[in-house]
């Protein structure tokens, strides 16, 4: 039942992914790829991983979406290739990258496999000891806020870091003209 | 924006309760899922939808950039202080057991205000960062 559900689900992204690559309107590219993400966090509650999910609905399906929009609203919402004719090199560069990539995928453990190694390092530890060290229900809090608390500084300094970058590319005019307005308002002191 | 009068009435109901499930997320979040990184999202998502509807020049007026930007860095300073307490305390940076007399208490103290300032930065960020993609091209600014 849960196999016909994960089926369903990774149809529809393959599905959804295909339309976003053939379609000319980025604004119902940009509807698609909202719905893609929200079908990513509705297969990411069926692995059990709800905080993933939590974020990739809200993310993704949420925020993405309107700056996408806001994008499209001052650039332009069609699409204007530069060429269409057939090229044989990309395709053949995409091609082989996907079949190792799928080649690849025959050396990972099996979905769920309790003998896989990522379940094998500090996962036990951390599924054992959380009650007794931190005393929080929440595992994936206990894990992201406080044994894996320097990660989480260093990703919100990611935050942080975007923001100081959209600031200075889009906000640059602003932060120009202050500058230039102080310049004014001083009295220049040097003949 | 001043005809749509049902999206208008929906909203102003729905803004609240949004912002409201925002610090039932980044509160509950050692109980269940969510914590600061969800929560600032939906709380930014709520500063969208107010602008959305309202206009950036009314937005600007409820959340003023200048704020938004010192909650930008205040968030980041609440999580390297937490940090930084740690260490005064006489632990390493971030261990938080030595925040209260009790681990438990500490743990709870310090991950609760770790994830504070991750929704503060956020939340502030989300809303920022919308701002500039919303006021580009204006020469009011």
């Amino acid at each position: 039942m849960l196999d016909l559900v994960h089926l369903i689900l990774f149809t529809f992204l393959a599905v959804i992914a295909v339309a976003i690559i053939r379609l000319k309107d980025l604004f119902a590219a940009v509807m698609l790829m909202g719905i893609f993400s929200l079908l990513s966090a509705s297969l990411f509650t069926v692995m059990d991983a709800v905080d993933v999910a939590f974020t990739e609905a809200a993310v993704g399906a949420g925020i993405s979406t309107i700056l996408m929009l806001a994008t499209l609203a001052l650039t332009d919402s069609e699409e204007h290739p530069e060429h269409n004719r057939f090229q044989l090199l990309p395709l053949l560069a995409v091609t082989l990258t996907g079949a190792a990539l799928i080649y690849a995928t025959y050396d990972m453990p099996r979905y769920g496999d309790p003998d896989a190694p990522i379940h094998q390092h500090v996962a036990p530890h951390y599924i054992e000891e959380t009650e007794h060290e931190i005393g929080v229900p929440n595992l994936v809090t206990a894990v992201l806020a406080s044994y894996r608390g320097y990660d989480t500084w260093g990703e919100t300094t990611v935050i942080f870091t975007a923001c100081v970058g959209v600031l200075l590319l889009l906000g640059g005019h602003a932060v120009v003209e202050r500058f230039r307005r102080r310049r004014l308002v001083e009295p220049e002191d040097e003949p | 924006m001043t005809s749509h009068v049902i999206l208008r009435v929906l909203s102003k109901l729905l803004i609240p309760l949004i912002m409201l499930f925002a610090l039932y997320v980044q509160f509950h979040g050692d109980y269940g899922p969510g914590g600061g990184f969800q929560a600032g999202v939906i709380f930014g998502a709520g500063i969208i939808l107010f602008t959305l509807l309202f206009g950036l020049d009314r937005a600007r007026e409820v959340f003023p950039p200048r704020v938004l930007e010192i909650l930008v860095a205040a968030g980041v300073l609440l999580y390297g202080g937490v940090g930084i307490a740690a260490i005064l305390e006489g632990g390493n940076f971030l261990d938080y057991d030595v925040l209260a007399h009790d681990p438990h208490h500490g743990q709870h103290l310090g991950i609760l205000l770790v994830e504070l300032g991750v929704g503060i930065t956020v939340a502030a960020v989300m809303a920022t960062i919308f701002f500039q993609f919303a006021g580009r091209g204006r020469t009011d600014d």
